[in-house]
């Protein structure tokens, strides 16, 4: 049992370490002196360096080769963050697109669609958004109600609305599931598109948070055309493709949640700052209760490395992890607030950006009541409640539902 | 990078299993508890069998040579079914005295099992509490660490440290002492004069306790350094953390499988959302449990410095765990979980005078605030 890199992965580490002391000075500065300010530089020069991460082969490192990536695993990718960490330095801007949805064009696109977009994705050329869910459509995301009528020559028109969708207001293109046949049951009338999101009749607008940021967006669909060759997947399969989505997004989240600026370390410095409150045997145990479980999701990471490491894909008990980091910095925040008193609440604080963010990121990536049902269910093997949509067409779902109520 | 189990820890573990289901712990257990204490299996047999009095002595002193993850795989099974057996006060002695050069002479009996250890444990400092402190025998305030006087020969410890897991029956007592403020390993003989041990029993009978009082007795003053002296704490900290985890995953199990049966207003409980997340969550605790001892033993050898913060963290999760999973296990199987036939409240009693002994769950948790607090000012 260790924790040590192997005389591989220490030369991989050596070699991403040399790369980033080297060029680190050429990234952008979003934090502290000299930090950028202005919304359109900073999304401008963060994929600038991107592609310089790109280029020397630290984004996409467990992309295939074929594609641009360097076909490695999950412990490198791991590594790559830490150094990028490490070197303080940001990380590629579209993780979203390089870390899920370029994976599933990896996994279900046709060659056409991976030479014309892969590339340029990875490069952070074109940046990507995830185009999944709805405001009727987040847990039930098989309900999505987005639809797209294939036309007399084959193309697409896409009508509807999504919505959280993150990087939407400098996005190129998105992954979007949309309904094509509503006479079959839900999951079965689905397909995945790649669309646009400059296309004629594609809206993006900014969502607010708690915060005041707009950090995500909702996104129209009126009319829009799209080709027959956007298809990704197959017609009617788009559930097994988002499935593919979801899958990669959970070890996306599962390999990079210290990065979240979560961690055990960073509360504790900021209670050990206060004199008073480090002696105080309420803050203490309040810290250490804390502390404990965000240490214990630091190696439940690890294991589930090591797992990866031995060709296993990570059950849906790695949902677990995310319970425990989101209530562990919901109780940091209000431990923190409480010692510092209202000035942990200052427009510039990072406490308060936190606190902000947080009752969000609860529902994030999948309502945590969603998330105790699915481990429920498919961990501990308890029966599932009672449904009322199996089976049923989706287009007589709608009348059930005013039915039963 | 490599957390998981070794084919001869599986292996250690199964038959640790194998070894424990040939008795009916639970049963015993109760029975005691009705007063009948001479129910209780002499598990030492089976330890010995198993060769676990050893786990923690070099082979070449006739123990197992293996590391702290692998005494916690076997505390976990002894978890799992309750039983009860001295390990949890043995190991922590053997610890010290294979740490230490005076202590090899007093190992190969404790490696076979012949003879048995109990562990004194006293606390060792942390970064609001300036000395070593015993388990008291009432209150918050905890006691002064026993005192070593006089050197060789005339060695002498005297001071009281009151539950003391395993002492009833134990051959030989390996602690800390304080001389002039420092600490100092010792071992004495169970027999010797001076040495008084008071068996005691509190709501869990198949945990052997005792208060001991050491007036003047003579001891073997060992030559162990202050970190093996602070690292059996903190051994003691993750063989009870493990033992824990074996008992949740015990509840979980057996509230799980109740849950799929019973059934209420036509369907089973466990498909009620309540009952299912209430579940779910001892699953959480119990994971984040898991993931924390494999730091703990990962921690005493491979990053020693972590030690005392990882074995705490452990603590203070699996503590809590234990305590949650006991209360579930009660709750989802209404009201006869609350019952004295049911095993539910065995669990309940385990969790209650667990979270209590060596340090508490409190302790440890206060523990981990402390050693991250000085990681944060050293960096």
């Amino acid at each position: 049992m260790d924790l040590d890199d192997t005389q591989d992965q220490a030369a991989y580490r050596a070699q991403v370490r040399a790369w980033l002391d080297e060029h680190k000075a050429e990234a952008p500065v979003l934090e502290g002196e000299g930090a950028l300010t202005d919304e359109s530089e900073i999304i401008a020069a963060r994929r600038a360096w991107q592609g310089k991460l790109a280029e020397a082969g630290l984004a996409g490192v467990t992309w295939p080769k074929d594609f641009g990536g360097q076909g490695m695993g999950p412990i490198e990718q791991v590594i790559c963050n830490q150094e990028i960490a490490r070197a303080k330095v940001p990380g590629i801007l579209d993780a979203i697109g390089v870390g899920m949805l370029g994976p599933t064009i990896i996994a279900h696109g046709t060659d056409e669609q991976k030479s014309r977009y892969l590339g340029p994705m990875l490069h952070g050329d074109e940046v990507w958004c995830q185009l999944f869910s709805e405001p009727a459509a987040g847990s039930d995301l098989a309900a999505v109600q987005a639809r797209a009528r294939q036309q007399e020559d084959g193309s697409w028109k896409l009508s509807g609305q999504k919505v959280w969708t993150t990087n939407a207001q400098f996005a190129s293109y998105g992954l979007l599931l949309a309904r094509t046949d509503a006479d079959v049951p839900k999951h079965k009338g689905l397909t995945m598109f790649i669309v646009p999101i400059d296309a004629p009749g594609v809206t993006v607008r900014g969502l607010r948070q708690i915060s005041g940021e707009a950090e995500f967006n909702e996104v129209f669909f009126d009319d829009v055309s799209i080709d027959a060759d956007s298809v990704v997947g197959g017609v009617g399969n788009g559930w097994g493709t988002a499935l593919t989505t979801l899958m990669f997004e959970r070890v996306t989240i599962g390999l990079g949640s210290e990065g979240l600026g979560y961690n055990s370390s960073r509360f504790a410095a900021a209670i050990a700052g206060q004199p008073d409150a480090r002696r105080d045997h309420e803050v203490r145990k309040e810290l250490g209760e804390i502390a404990s479980e965000l240490l214990a999701v630091r190696f439940t990471g690890y294991r589930t490395l090591t797992a990866l490491q031995k060709g296993q894909v990570p059950g849906p008990e790695s949902g677990l992890a995310k319970i425990t980091i989101v209530s562990g910095a919901i109780k940091a925040g209000d431990l923190i607030a409480d010692v510092f008193g209202p000035d942990a609440l200052a427009e510039n604080s990072q406490w308060a950006y936190m606190i902000s963010f947080l009752p969000g990121l609860k529902s994030a990536g999948g309502t945590e009541e969603i998330l105790r049902n699915t481990i429920g269910e498919r961990v501990l093997g308890l029966p599932p409640a009672p449904r009322l949509d199996k089976g049923i067409p989706f287009s007589e779902l709608r009348s059930k539902e005013t039915a039963a109520a | 990078m490599n957390l998981s189990l070794s084919d001869e820890q599986e292996f250690l573990r199964e038959a640790a299993r194998g070894a424990l289901s040939r008795f009916k712990t639970l049963e015993a257990d109760r029975e005691a508890l009705d007063g009948n204490p001479e129910a209780l299996p002499d598990l030492w047999a089976t330890a010995k069998e198993a060769g676990w009095p050893g786990l923690l002595i070099d082979e070449q002193h006739g123990g197992a040579g293996l590391d702290a993850f692998d005494a916690m795989l076997v505390l976990g099974e002894c978890g799992r079914v309750i039983a009860p057996i001295a390990l949890l006060g043995h190991l922590p002695a053997t610890a010290i005295l294979n740490d230490a050069a005076a202590g090899a002479s007093l190992l190969e009996p404790l490696a076979t099992g012949e003879r048995r250890a109990a562990y004194l444990p006293v606390s060792p400092p942390d970064d609001l509490v300036e000395n070593w402190t015993a388990e008291p025998r009432s209150g918050i305030t905890r006691a002064a660490a026993p005192v070593l006087s006089g050197s060789g020969e005339d060695a002498r410890v005297s001071g009281e440290i009151a539950f003391v897991p395993d002492a009833p029956g134990a051959d030989l007592l390996v602690g800390v002492a304080l001389l002039d403020g420092k600490p100092v390993g010792i071992a004495v003989e169970a027999d010797a004069s001076g040495v008084t041990i008071e068996p005691t029993s509190r709501y869990d009978a198949s945990r052997s306790l005792g208060h001991v009082t050491l007036a003047e007795a003579p001891a073997l003053v060992l030559d162990a350094p202050a970190e093996a002296l602070a690292s059996a704490w903190h051994l003691a900290q993750a063989l009870i953390a493990a033992e824990s985890l074996g008992s949740v995953e015990t509840a979980l199990d057996v509230s799980v499988e109740y849950a799929k049966e019973r059934h209420t207003f036509g369907r089973a409980i466990g498909s009620y959302q309540a009952v299912k997340h209430s579940l779910t969550e001892v699953l959480r605790q119990l994971d984040n449990g898991r993931s924390l001892l494999y730091y703990a033993g990962w921690a005493r050898r491979g990053a020693p410095d972590e030690f005392p913060l990882a074995a705490s963290a452990a603590r203070s999760v699996a503590g809590r765990a234990l305590d949650n999973a006991a209360r579930t296990m009660i709750s989802v199987h209404g009201g006869i979980g609350a019952t004295w036939e049911h095993d539910a409240p065995l669990y309940f009693r385990r969790a209650q005078l667990s979270r209590r002994l060596l340090g508490g769950t409190a302790g440890a948790t206060d523990r981990v605030a402390g050693e991250l607090m000085a990681q944060a000012d050293a960096a």
